[in-house]
C-alpha cells in the first residue's frame, strides 16, 4: 500500500470517521435498548465539565496522569510489548515519592523535596517496569502475564504500607496514610483542580515523546525492534536491550503519573491511587493506532468522558461505568474498522 | 482433625469450581491457538446476565444457559476481529475485557445488591453418605460436579479423540490443518466460542453459587487474570491447569483460615497474597525448565508444557 499524501490523509479521516460512526451507533443503540436518552446524557456530560473553569480543570487532572501514563506505553507499544504491568509502575512510582515526602525533619526546602520525590517516583516506575523486562528476557515470562502479576505484587505493598508502617495515627484505614505537610504540595490556585505544575510537566514530557520516537534515531531503533526484532538484530541492534529501555522509560512515566497523584491530587498514598488510568491509557494508545500525535486529543476526550460521568449518578441515576463503555465500544470499533481496512488492503 | 481436613478440602472443591470452568475454557481456546485476554471482563459480564436472568425467571438454569451465551457472544467478537479480520488477539481481548467489565456494572446496576435465586447443594444419594470422601466430593451443587466432569472430559477430548487431534492441530500447524483440507480458522472459531462457553458459566458459578448476588464491586473480579496465569503455569494441559485452580483455592482458604489466626494483620492482605504467590510460582516453573536432569527438576518438567505453537497468531489463508 503505496498512499499518496493526500490519500493517507483522506484514508484516516475516513477511518475517523467510521470509527465514530460506529461507537457512537452501538452505544445510542445500547441506550435506546435501555430507554435512555442519549442527548440527555451527553447534555449532562458537558454541564458537568465544559460549566466553569473548576469543573473544566477536573478533566485536566485525570488528562494529566492519562497522558504520561499514554505517553509511556507509545515507547513499550513501539518496542513490541505488551506493558501491562503499567498500573503497578503508577503505583510504585506513587510509593517511592510517598517514601521521599514521609521523611521526618526534611532539611531540604520543600520545593527541592518534592523534585527529588517526583525523581524518586520516576525511578520507582522505572525500576518496576525493568523488573518485568528482565522476567520476559532473563526468565521467559511473557511480559504481560509478569507485569500482572507484578502488579498484583504493587497492590500488596501498597496495602501492606498504609496498613502497617505508614498506617495513620491511631486507626489503619482504606482512606491512606495522613496527609502530608501543606508545603509538601504541588499547589494549584484557588478555583484549580489541576496544578499547573503538572500540566507543564505532561506537555513536556509528551514533547519528549513525541521528539525521541519520532525525530530520533535510538526512536528508529526501537520501532525497528518492534517491527522485526530478528531484522533489528542484523543491524546490530540488540532487540533485548531496546525492549528494556523502552520499558525504563515507560516505567518511569507511569511512575512520574503516580508521583502526581500523590503529591498533587491526593495529598497522601491511598490505595487506589493509580485509579486505572494505566489499563486506560493502554486504550488510549490503542485507540490512537499507536501513533504518537492524536495521544493528547484521545486522552483528552476519556478524560472528559471520565470527569463527565461523575455526575450521571447524581443528575440522572444512570451508573458512571457509561464512561468506560464508551470508551471500551470506541476502541473495539477502532480495531473493527482497521481490521475490516486490513482485510481489503489484503485483497 | 479428620472432620476440619475434609471441611477444608471441600472448601477448596467449592470455591475452586469457577476457576476450574474457566480455566478449561481459556486452555481449549489456547489450545486452537487463540489467546481470549478478555476473561475477567467475560466473567463479570456473563455473572450479571446469569444473576439478572435467573432473578427474572426465577430459575437458575436459565441463569447458567444466559451466562454461557453471553461467554460465547463475548468469544464471537474476539473471533471475528482477530480470527477473519487479522487483528491482534490481545488488543482486541484487552479492549474487550474493560468494555465488558463496564458493561456489567452499567447495565448490572439495577439489580445490585438485589435478592436472587442461588444453586443448592445437590447431594448424591449414597455417595454423600461416604466417610470423608462423601462431604469432599459429593455433596456439592451441580455447578461443582460440573468441574469435576469437565476435567477427564476435557483431557479424554484434547488427547484421545480424532476432534481433539485437529483441535491441537489448529493451535500448533495451522498451515498442516490447511494442507490436509481442514479450515483452522473454522477450528479455531468453534473452539473459541466452546471455551467462551465455559468461562460464562464460570460467571454464574460466581454470582449463583460461589459468592452469590449481584454488586459493583461482585468479588470475583481479578479470577480472570489467574486463570490467565494458570493456562501457562498449567502448561496448557488440562489436568495441570485443573491442579493449579486447586492450588490457588488452597491458598485461598488459607488467607482465610490465617485470617482468624492473626487478627492484626489486615484482611486485605491475605485477600491479595494469593495473586503474587501464584505469579511467584509461575516464574518458579518457567525459571526450572532451563535446569535439567535433577529428580526435582523433573518433577517440575512434569508440571511445565510449551505453548501451542501457532498461539495468538492468525493463519493467512489464500
Amino acid at each position: 500500500m503505496n498512499f499518496l499524501p493526500s490519500s493517507r490523509l483522506s484514508s484516516s479521516l475516513f477511518q475517523f470517521l467510521g470509527i465514530t460512526a460506529l461507537a457512537t451507533g452501538a452505544v445510542c443503540l445500547l441506550l435506546f435498548i435501555l430507554d435512555l436518552s442519549p442527548i440527555n446524557i451527553a447534555g449532562a456530560m458537558a454541564a458537568g465539565s465544559f460549566s466553569s473553569w473548576l469543573k473544566f480543570s477536573q478533566i485536566l487532572s485525570i488528562w494529566v496522569p492519562l497522558l504520561l501514563c499514554s505517553c509511556g506505553l507509545l515507547f513499550t507499544f513501539q518496542a513490541g510489548l505488551w506493558n501491562i504491568g503499567i498500573e503497578g509502575q503508577v503505583v510504585m512510582g506513587a510509593i517511592a515519592a510517598t517514601f521521599l515526602l514521609r521523611l521526618p525533619e526534611n532539611v531540604l526546602p520543600p520545593t527541592v523535596t518534592i523534585i527529588f520525590s517526583l525523581t524518586a517516583a520516576c525511578i520507582g516506575g522505572g525500576l518496576w517496569g525493568i523488573f518485568a523486562g528482565v522476567l520476559k528476557n532473563r526468565g521467559g515470562v511473557n511480559e504481560i502475564f509478569g507485569g500482572l502479576g507484578l502488579n498484583f505484587v504493587a497492590q500488596g505493598i501498597i496495602l501492606y504500607l498504609i496498613f502497617g508502617p505508614w498506617k495513620r495515627d491511631g486507626i489503619a484505614s482504606m482512606s491512606g496514610t495522613d496527609i502530608f505537610a501543606r508545603d509538601l504540595w504541588l499547589t494549584s490556585p484557588a478555583g484549580w483542580r489541576v496544578a499547573p505544575a503538572a500540566l507543564v510537566l505532561a506537555v513536556l514530557v509528551f514533547l519528549l515523546s513525541w521528539f525521541l520516537l519520532n525525530r530520533t534515531r535510538f526512536g528508529l531503533r526501537i520501532k525497528a525492534v518492534g517491527i522485526n526484532a530478528r531484522a533489528a538484530q542484523l543491524f546490530h541492534i540488540k532487540p533485548e536491550r531496546y525492549g528494556l529501555m523502552a520499558i525504563l522509560i515507560g516505567g518511569a512515566m507511569a511512575g512520574l503519573a503516580g508521583g502526581i497523584q500523590v503529591t498533587g491530587v491526593y495529598h497522601r498514598l491511598i490505595p487506589a491511587v493509580s485509579s486505572g488510568y494505566g489499563y486506560l491509557g493502554l486504550l488510549v494508545v490503542m485507540l490512537a493506532n499507536y501513533k504518537t500525535l492524536p495521544v493528547p486529543l484521545i486522552a483528552f476526550f476519556f478524560a472528559w468522558l471520565a470527569a463527565g460521568s461523575i455526575q450521571l449518578p447524581i443528575m440522572l441515576q444512570i451508573d458512571s461505568s457509561l464512561s468506560g463503555v464508551i470508551q471500551g465500544a470506541c476502541v473495539l470499533s477502532a480495531l473493527l474498522v482497521h481490521g475490516l481496512r486490513k482485510k481489503k488492503g489484503a485483497r | 482433625m479428620d472432620i476440619s481436613l475434609a471441611v477444608l478440602l471441600a472448601g477448596i472443591a467449592a470455591t475452586a469450581a469457577p476457576l476450574i470452568l474457566a480455566a478449561l475454557g481459556e486452555t481449549l481456546s489456547e489450545k486452537a491457538g487463540v489467546i481470549n485476554l478478555s476473561l475477567d471482563g467475560t466473567i463479570l459480564l456473563s455473572a450479571m446476565t446469569g444473576f439478572a436472568i435467573a432473578a427474572k425467571y426465577d430459575s437458575t438454569l436459565a441463569g447458567f444457559t444466559a451466562a454461557a451465551g453471553t461467554g460465547m457472544l463475548v468469544a464471537l467478537v474476539l473471533a471475528i476481529i482477530s480470527i477473519w479480520l487479522g487483528q491482534s488477539q490481545v488488543a482486541v481481548g484487552f479492549a474487550l475485557t474493560f468494555l465488558c467489565r463496564d458493561l456489567a456494572y452499567f447495565l448490572g446496576a439495577p439489580f445490585a445488591r438485589t435478592p436472587g435465586p442461588q444453586l443448592t447443594a445437590s447431594p448424591i444419594p449414597m455417595l454423600a453418605d461416604l466417610p470423608f470422601f462423601g462431604p469432599i466430593l459429593f455433596n456439592h451443587s451441580l455447578i461443582v460436579y460440573t468441574s469435576f466432569v469437565a476435567i477427564p472430559f476435557l483431557w479424554w477430548f484434547m488427547y484421545h479423540t480424532p476432534q481433539g487431534l485437529i483441535l491441537r492441530c489448529a493451535g500448533e500447524n495451522p498451515e498442516g490443518c490447511w494442507a490436509r483440507g481442514i479450515r483452522p480458522r473454522v477450528v479455531q472459531t468453534v473452539y473459541t466460542l466452546a471455551g467462551g462457553a465455559l468461562v460464562g458459566l464460570a460467571g454464574a458459578a460466581f454470582s449463583l453459587a460461589v459468592k452469590p448476588g449481584w454488586g459493583q464491586p461482585q468479588g470475583c473480579e481479578g479470577i480472570g487474570w489467574i486463570a490467565l496465569a494458570l493456562v501457562i503455569f498449567g502448561g496448557w494441559h488440562p489436568l495441570r491447569v485443573a491442579f493449579g485452580a486447586y492450588l490457588f483455592g488452597f491458598l485461598q482458604m488459607l488467607g482465610i483460615i490465617l485470617q482468624d489466626s492473626f487478627p492484626e494483620i489486615p484482611a486485605q492482605i491475605f485477600q491479595v497474597a494469593p495473586f503474587p504467590l501464584m505469579i511467584f510460582t509461575l516464574v518458579i516453573i518457567h525459571l526450572s525448565r532451563n535446569v535439567r536432569s535433577t529428580t526435582g527438576s523433573r518433577l517440575l518438567a512434569l508440571l511445565s508444557g510449551t505453548p501451542p505453537l501457532a498461539l495468538g497468531r492468525t493463519h493467512k489463508q489464500n
